[in-house]
């Protein structure tokens, strides 16, 4: 076996991750583990200044309920998310961290973060629910805090650990083993409550590009399914592993559109100048009460344009000159009418450049202006998020105080949002049926999961009991690839072209081929059945089998083997997801071709379920949707 | 490329105690090779274009190309980021566009590393089962005074 030192690290609260969840836990763990004696430990495979879904930075605060202006409830945003997901979703979920989210952005702002005010002072709203930022640096701003705080409360932090897999005895949580992606180490955290937080996933399917802009995904690409993987494996209940979400973005370098619809209301047409939204109407019928709603469901936008693009009448335009023109033409003098076209001008560009500068290389390439003429947009590829309009994660308890008599018994079985599993909680984008929560609710959701965890360990304070032969097991197993490599290398001419073994690029595009010819991906406009889904599965166990088989040259590579395998457990659960709903309910994000219509009588449920690692056998579980809102 | 690595510029940071972009870089993709010292980029195809190499680089040695199978050539995106504001110039493709440049603002009011994390508002109870987290229940907010804890259930 490789040459590798093990490294353990005891502590009481272990976060794993590094993004806008792990460092509200940070915070928010720190300040009550002060209180009561505790350690807290975080760990990250990235630099935390950088790392997660807002490490390029972000142009808004997508979710701000504003509960003092009076102008919202969270029976609105309650409201508003339950349509989005076409009524699939954890209400106490969705109002535990709506209720919190307003102070964690008002703490971004004590932290240093600018956000857009107006003459009066009041913050600039781009939408209901949407803040204007100045957020190139929004991630270093929210990581500083995190990692002050863990200083000040004498925790800790390690970066450039990649976390592989969770350590579970007799049913409880009691830390996470993974390795240093830069020296010969595996790292054991032995911990007395154990937070997920490692993002979503990106590459399960294959994405649009095929070169270089191969990394080019609207969610980054190295947000790669650890947290599906620590859930699941850890046998934790899952939900809304069906829930694939794509957004519609600018074509090709996915440069966001919020702004633009929402901000200056720009509109969206076919090539023809037809209004898609208008001239598909009808379709919204076979979709109600949801597709009837407004604003209308993202899923059941994208279905609208896709009718469209199928239609045969693409390019999709976002009309952004027409859209600067009517704001411009508001100006009472030629005077106001250019300061205004500077300011908007800036503001677009701003845009991009805070969180999508590929955005502005291409616009700057293909000579657009936005104010001239308007710009592609196009549905992107499937991504497996818990946030935004995704809602794939881990099945999580909600708080006591926000249940009714209805759902106490299906929603309510510990501390706010910790799993089925004991000691194990997850926040952001790991926790499922809470959508909507975007930076800074992921952010609130991970102070939540973190005060909940501390107050866990403070009811349960016993060291946690790690099975050694456990921990010798993973080991052996998480170094594999690299033996693997050393032992075969010599078999052939071209470390590429070996029989013995295979290397996770090569691994990444087989899955990621089943899973887009199979299971509903760009190249069949997201359109699956069961059969199509049955055959992809079959092929799927082929790749499992060959996982053993990976093969690793360095501790980069081991980490992009262990990447792949966590993403090759978001398919699986995703496909036997699909397959289990007999239904077609989210048009425009997958289309069943064997059940074509949304079934509100039989599938107005979650679909749940469950790995035993012990047999490799998935239990598929239908709970019930209970609604707190009444 | 994506990121790529002017080696002109780059000094391999020899006076840091470690590669700034090989420590930033949120998918591990840029490394110094020991022998130029030099850093490049080792697998592009998995880059994001993030910029936070670009941004961190103390030379300003390492550049962005946009990706070679979907973006025409000709263009950049520069930035110049500073503690406490981000300078933007685009150049076009076509020589005919006059280049644009921005400059924003990346942080406000508070001087960079001194982000004090606690005690901005008062913590309402110190029950650890209660839903009240650090600074609520005032940091919720303000004027029209504290958002009632006890009434959301009902909704």
């Amino acid at each position: 076996m490789a040459d590798f030192e093990t490294v353990t690290v005891e502590t009481d609260l272990l976060i794993c991750g590094g993004g806008m969840a792990a460092c509200g836990a940070a915070v928010e763990a720190s300040y009550w583990a002060k209180k009561n004696g505790l350690k807290v430990t975080l760990v990250d495979k990235a630099a935390m200044d950088r790392s997660g879904a807002v490490a390029m930075g972000l142009s808004a605060i997508n979710q701000y309920v504003d509960l003092n202006s009076g102008n919202n409830t969270l029976k609105d945003y309650v409201d508003y998310v339950r349509n989005d997901l076409m009524g699939i979703t954890r209400e106490d979920l969705v109002v535990s961290i709506a209720r919190h989210v307003d102070s964690t952005v008002h703490l971004f702002e004590k932290w240093g973060l600018p956000i857009w005010t107006d003459a009066d002072g009041k913050y600039v709203h781009e939408g209901r629910w949407q803040l204007m930022i100045n957020g190139e640096s929004y991630k270093v701003i929210v990581a500083e805090a995190a990692k002050n705080a863990l200083a000040e409360a004498g925790g800790e932090y390690f970066e450039r650990v990649f976390i592989t897999h969770p350590l579970v005895q007799d049913g409880k949580c009691v830390g996470a083993i993974g390795f240093s992606v830069r020296e010969n180490k595996v790292y054991v955290f032995k911990a007395k409550a154990t937070l997920c937080a490692m993002g979503g996933a990106v590459h399960v399917f294959k994405p649009r590009s095929t070169g270089e802009g191969f990394g080019r995904s609207w969610y980054p690409p190295f947000n790669s399914g650890a947290s599906a993987f620590f859930t699941i494996y850890g046998g934790a209940e899952m939900t809304c592993q069906e829930v694939r979400f794509i957004p519609v973005r600018f074509k090709d370098a996915y440069g966001p559109v919020g702004a633009w619809f929402l901000l200056f209301k720009a509109i969206a047409t076919n090539a023809q100048g037809g209004n898609y939204m208008l001239d598909n109407a009808d379709e919204l019928e076979k979709w109600v009460p949801y597709g009837k709603v407004k604003p209308r469901p993202a899923n059941i936008r994208n279905w609208l344009m896709m009718l469209d693009v199928m239609d045969g009448k693409s390019p999709i335009y976002m009309q952004t000159h027409e859209a600067i023109q009517r704001i411009v033409d508001t100006a009472p003098d030629e005077k106001t009418a250019k300061k205004k076209l500077r300011e908007l001008e800036s503001e677009a560009w701003e845009d991009f450049l805070d969180m999508t500068i590929s955005q502005a290389i291409l616009w700057a390439a293909t000579n657009t202006e936005p104010e001239v003429r308007p710009s592609e947009i196009m549905a992107c590829d499937p991504y497996f998020i818990g946030s935004h309009s995704g809602a794939s994660g881990a099945w999580v308890s909600g708080p006591e105080d926000l249940q009714t008599a209805e759902t106490k018994d299906e929603y309510c079985w510990g501390p706010p949002h910790m799993t089925t599993v004991a000691g194990m909680f997850a926040a952001g984008d790991a926790s499922g049926a809470s959508s909507h929560k975007f930076s800074s609710g992921s952010h609130a959701e991970g102070r939540i999961a973190a005060k909940a965890a501390i107050s866990y360990i403070v009811d349960n304070n016993e060291a946690p009991v790690v099975d050694q032969a456990d921990v010798d097991a993973l080991t052996a197993e998480i170094l594999k690839p690299l033996d693997m490599f050393q032992q075969h290398k010599g078999a052939t001419t071209d470390p590429d072209i070996n029989p013995n073994y295979i290397r996770p690029t090569q691994f990444m595009y087989r899955l990621q081929k089943i899973m887009d010819e199979y299971a509903g991906g760009v190249s069949s406009q997201f359109k699956t059945s069961d059969k199509l889904l049955e055959r992809g599965m079959e092929l799927l166990t082929f790749l499992k089998e060959d996982s053993a088989n990976l093969a690793a040259q360095n501790l980069h590579e081991l980490m992009r083997c262990w990447e792949n395998v966590h993403r090759m457990y978001q398919a699986d659960a995703h496909m036997r997801s699909i397959l289990f709903r007999e239904e077609t309910r989210w048009p425009g994000y997958y289309f069943r071709a064997d059940k074509p219509n949304m079934d509100n009588d039989n599938w107005l449920a979650f679909c749940n379920c469950k790995y035993d690692k012990n047999n490799g056998e998935w239990t598929m579980m239908k709970k019930p949707v209970k609604y707190i809102s009444g | 490329m994506p990121s790529y690595v002017i080696p002109d510029k780059c000094d391999g940071c020899k006076a840091l105690d470690k590669t700034a972009c090989q420590h930033i870089c949120p998918n591990d993709l840029m490394v110094l090779d020991k022998e130029t010292m030099k850093a490049y980029n080792q697998d592009p195809q998995m880059c994001w274009e993030c910029y936070s190499c670009v941004k961190i680089c103390p030379t300003q040695a390492v550049e962005v190309r946009g990706y070679a199978d979907f973006v025409p050539m000709g263009a950049s995106v520069t930035a110049m980021r500073s503690t406490e504001d981000i300078m933007w110039t685009v150049q076009f493709r076509s020589k005919e566009i006059k280049p644009k440049r921005f400059k924003f603002p990346i942080r406000r009011g508070v001087e960079e590393g001194k982000a004090q994390p606690f005690d901005h508002y008062p913590t309402g109870d110190d029950d650890l089962k209660s839903p009240t987290l650090m600074c609520e229940p005032a940091g919720l907010n303000t004027e029209k005074g504290p958002v009632r804890l006890d009434k959301i259930p009902t909704l």
